[in-house]
């Protein structure tokens, strides 16, 4: 069967798609990774564990039962591995349904077809290293918030929360909430920044009173807040027992550590539709007209992935691209948009703390030459230096110089930091390195689990070459 | 910017590369020419086997002298390394029909001077102890091994720079006029010879010259696992030809042998065909059985050119003097260095040490009618 409409991620912006498309008569799937769709900040505990819901889960529980109420047909705990159709097709033939490969949550591997493809696919985490980051004890501010959110677990009993954005507040908030202990808040952004995004941020004031009540919380609980600061060097042996901030020390057992969130356009670069550098939406964002359609035909996308402006504004932008795309279709929508302003607002909001996520060029300038960028290979800031003299122009050029990003993190980890060092070293603009290939597999897959039972015979070997 | 070169080489893949390097060192001016970076095509993406067992027969004699360059590049390439490393090769068979195809191929490739022996599983298994149960016959030829092709543009980077090659990258050549007169997006370059080398593009580049040198384009799959515990020795393969395997130094398995992706030569490599990566890696896992706990972590697409008869383009282009052209070498990795080495040759006014492969024959439509 052919699907009307996949829609390739559940968090906030997916959720609402499948549900608006569905809603509108579509036969619809939605693929998402996680045991429960939600994605990160409306994360659902796992099944069978009580957890005291708050503000976001009350919002989760409502685009969750939308969504199961709709008709939808979901598919959680799935690896998405494979992409195909839609314009990656032979040349002069006409464009095939989207295709996509994946493991279901119980290992069996599956293929969903659709006519039109909503892509959903969140963020990944900007970490700018720093000497000792790849510590144990290091983990990223989107890592804790699963760790928080899922289960109420603390990433250590004494935690010093870095960074930039929102994010922080919550995590240390959270963490105080758990009875955990808060060593010290590091924020990148000054008093000045926080004041310039306050007339965007009063455009949701349930936000900004969210952001108040965190920032109380921390007050009460006497955590010393550093703003216009970042982290030095996470120091211990083995694991992480210090974090220096400048000439301050604090003694911590765990650090939450993030710098921003990039857009994950994997899907979107592996079908090969058009993509900007915009350092405000998160870096590498696709190009979208007003209704969400990317520049491939049927395919659409939505909520952080497009551009980060934050969960609250994802659904809206999910529910414009699933009617959108039933449009395309030739759906007749007997009901009109009516969420243009609520989404306005919402954008508005998360575009201010966007910005205060952008990628800080004076961070990435305070890298220490030894420090590592590519864990997965264990290149250093000097040696993609050394690459970019030695005549390495672009992101895909530096792979072929240092293996940086041809590790399993598939480029997640280290593309910003590296992109930004390579582009200050020649001297150019990030945009003009590119980006690396959209290849699959989306994600590293064991090779058992995708092999399947197979006879040797039926291996559907080609002709082979002439001798 | 307006130059005069004794020899203008468009194409930076390992041919083009060579042919620059070789005719620098034998006294000329030359400049390189690329669209896009050096060796970032198929010479920089392919599986970089350097065996004789999926060399094309007519090709072993050149193939043998090109994997000796490759292990010594250091030496001739100005300290440029793409760690090629030898290893034994095993080229196996699972079934009657497999065996036999093993069996004339190993001969007639034997006869071109790959020393290749057949052997059974058993002692295939004493060469390669990950090989699987099941092989009826195994071809063993001790002269193979491999590359880090991705290492090839940083490799010949510091070597053309000292012979004195003018490296132009992200430069397109749009068209020649007269002889020669390249017009480029860096303006016009002028050369006294010109040398086309360049792959799956080499036909749009011939009709600059008004010459219709159809060349077909393969769009190959490659496929690479995370790093791994020591799961194999030897460069391993499938009679057929449709299985490359071997295992890097830093524990990564390169999982190759040409199943098909999707592209053309206009948009480049368009999308890995998951049903072909998936055979890919069954073929992989049959023969490996220990790749089954590997975890996959890319892949990606190289284009190979193919000429009408599946032989090299490599010689003058006829009608037109001091235009010369080279690749559609099947298996052309392998023997790149040593086909520029002789191209550099002939365009120097030496005789080459092995014959060249004029395009004549492609391009004049013969009548078979027996």
């Amino acid at each position: 069967m052919i699907f009307d409409v996949a829609v390739l991620g559940g968090g906030p912006a997916g959720m609402a798609a499948a549900a608006e498309a569905a809603r509108g008569g579509a036969r619809v799937v939605l693929l998402e990774e996680s045991p429960a769709p939600g994605g990160q900040v409306y994360r659902a505990p796992p099944a069978g564990f009580e957890m005291k819901p708050d503000r976001d889960r009350q919002e989760g529980d409502a685009l969750r039962a939308a969504l199961a109420a709709s008709g939808a047909d979901i598919r959680t705990g799935c690896r998405v591995w494979g992409l195909g159709g839609g314009p990656l097709v032979p040349e002069g033939q006409f464009d095939a349904p989207f295709s996509l490969s994946a493991l279901s949550a119980d290992g069996a591997p599956f293929t969903v077809q659709s006519r039109a493809l909503i892509l959903c696919c969140g963020t990944h985490e900007r970490i700018i290293p720093f000497p000792g980051w790849t510590l144990p004890g290091v983990i990223g501010l989107a890592a804790a918030t699963i760790l928080l959110k899922a289960q109420g677990i603390l990433p250590g009993q004494r935690v010093v929360v870095a960074g930039a954005g929102p994010l922080l507040y919550a995590v240390a908030a959270k963490i105080l909430a758990g009875g955990g202990s808060v060593a010290a808040l590091i924020d990148a952004a000054t008093p000045g920044e926080w004041l310039r995004a306050l007339p965007a941020l009063s455009a949701r004031p349930d936000l900004l009173a969210q952001g108040m009540a965190w920032r109380a919380k921390l007050l009460a609980a006497r955590v010393p807040v550093l703003t216009g600061a970042q982290v030095t060097a996470a120091e211990g042996n083995k694991v992480l027992s210090h974090v220096r901030v400048a000439h301050r020390v604090f003694e911590a057992d765990a650090l939450c550590i993030g710098h921003g969130l990039v857009p994950a356009t994997e899907a979107s670069r592996t079908y090969r539709a058009r993509h900007v550098h915009r350092p405000e939406d998160g870096g590498w964002v696709p190009v979208l007209d007003t209704a969400q359609r990317t520049s491939v035909p049927f395919l659409y996308a939505a909520g952080d992935g497009a551009g980060v402006r934050g969960a609250a504004a994802a659904p809206a932008a999910g529910r414009l691209a699933a009617r959108t795309a039933l449009h395309d279709l030739g759906f007749s929508l007997a009901y009109a948009s009516e969420e243009d302003a609520a989404l306005k607002r919402a954008r508005r909001t998360g575009a201010a703390m966007a910005r205060m996520m952008t990628l800080r060029p004076a961070m990435v300038a305070a890298i220490p030459a030894e420090t590592i960028i590519c864990r997965c290979e264990g290149v250093t800031r000097s040696e993609i230096e050394k690459a970019a003299a030695a005549g390495a122009n672009t992101i895909n050029q530096l792979k072929h110089f240092t293996r940086c990003g041809m590790g399993p993190c598939q480029g997640r980890m280290c593309g910003e930091a590296a992109g930004a060092l390579l582009a200050a070293a020649r001297g150019v603009d990030v945009a003009e390195l590119g980006f690396a290939t959209g290849r699959i597999p989306l994600r590293p897959v064991p090779m058992a689990s995708i092999l399947g039972d197979f006879d040797y015979a039926d291996i559907p070997v080609p002709a082979p070459a002439p001798i | 910017m307006n130059m005069r070169f004794d020899a203008a080489v468009i194409g930076a893949g390992v041919m083009g590369c060579a042919t620059a390097l070789f005719l620098a060192r034998g006294g000329m001016r030359v400049v390189l020419l690329d669209r896009g970076e050096i060796c970032r095509e198929a010479s920089g993406v392919n599986a970089g086997t350097l065996t004789m067992q999926m060399t094309r027969a007519a090709l072993i004699p050149y193939a043998l002298r090109a994997h000796e360059m490759w292990m010594n590049m250091p030496a001739w390439c100005a300290g440029g390394d793409v760690l090629a490393t030898a290893c034994p090769g095993l080229s196996v068979a699972f079934t009657d029909a497999e065996a036999a195809m093993l069996e004339e191929r190993a001969r007639i490739r034997r006869e071109a001077g790959a020393p290749i022996e057949l052997i059974d599983g058993r002692a295939a298994q004493a060469i390669e102890p990950g090989l699987a149960d099941g092989v009826k016959l195994a071809g063993h030829c001790p002269i193979d091994g491999f590359a880090s092709a991705y290492l090839t543009g940083r490799a010949f980077r510091a070597a053309l720079q000292e012979a004195g090659v003018t490296l132009m990258e992200a430069t397109p050549v749009r068209g020649i006029d007269g002889r020669f007169m390249l017009d480029t997006s860096a303006g016009a370059v002028a050369a006294q010879r010109v040398v086309l080398a360049g792959g799956v593009w080499l036909q749009d580049m011939a009709a600059w010259l008004g010459v219709t040198l159809p060349i077909k384009v393969l769009i190959n799959q490659l496929v690479v696992t995370e790093r791994m515990p020591p799961v194999m020795r030897t460069v391993l393969g499938v009679a057929s030809g449709l299985l490359s395997l071997k295992q890097y130094a830093n524990g990564t398995v390169l999982i190759g042998g040409g199943w098909q992706g999707i592209g053309d030569r206009a948009r480049g490599g368009v999308a890995v065909r998951s049903e072909n990566f998936l055979g890919n890696v069954r073929l992989a896992a049959h023969t490996v059985p220990a790749l089954r706990q590997a975890r996959v972590v890319r892949s990606w697409l190289g284009l190979e050119a193919e000429t009408a008869d599946a032989l090299p383009a490599i010689g003058p282009i006829p009608g037109i003097d001091d235009a010369w052209i080279i690749g559609s070498v099947h298996s052309g990795y392998t023997s790149g260095p040593y086909m520029g080495r002789i191209l550099a040759q002939a365009i120097l006014g030496d005789a080459p040490e092995l014959p060249l492969f004029p395009i004549d024959r492609l391009l004049h439509q013969r009548s078979n009618s027996a």
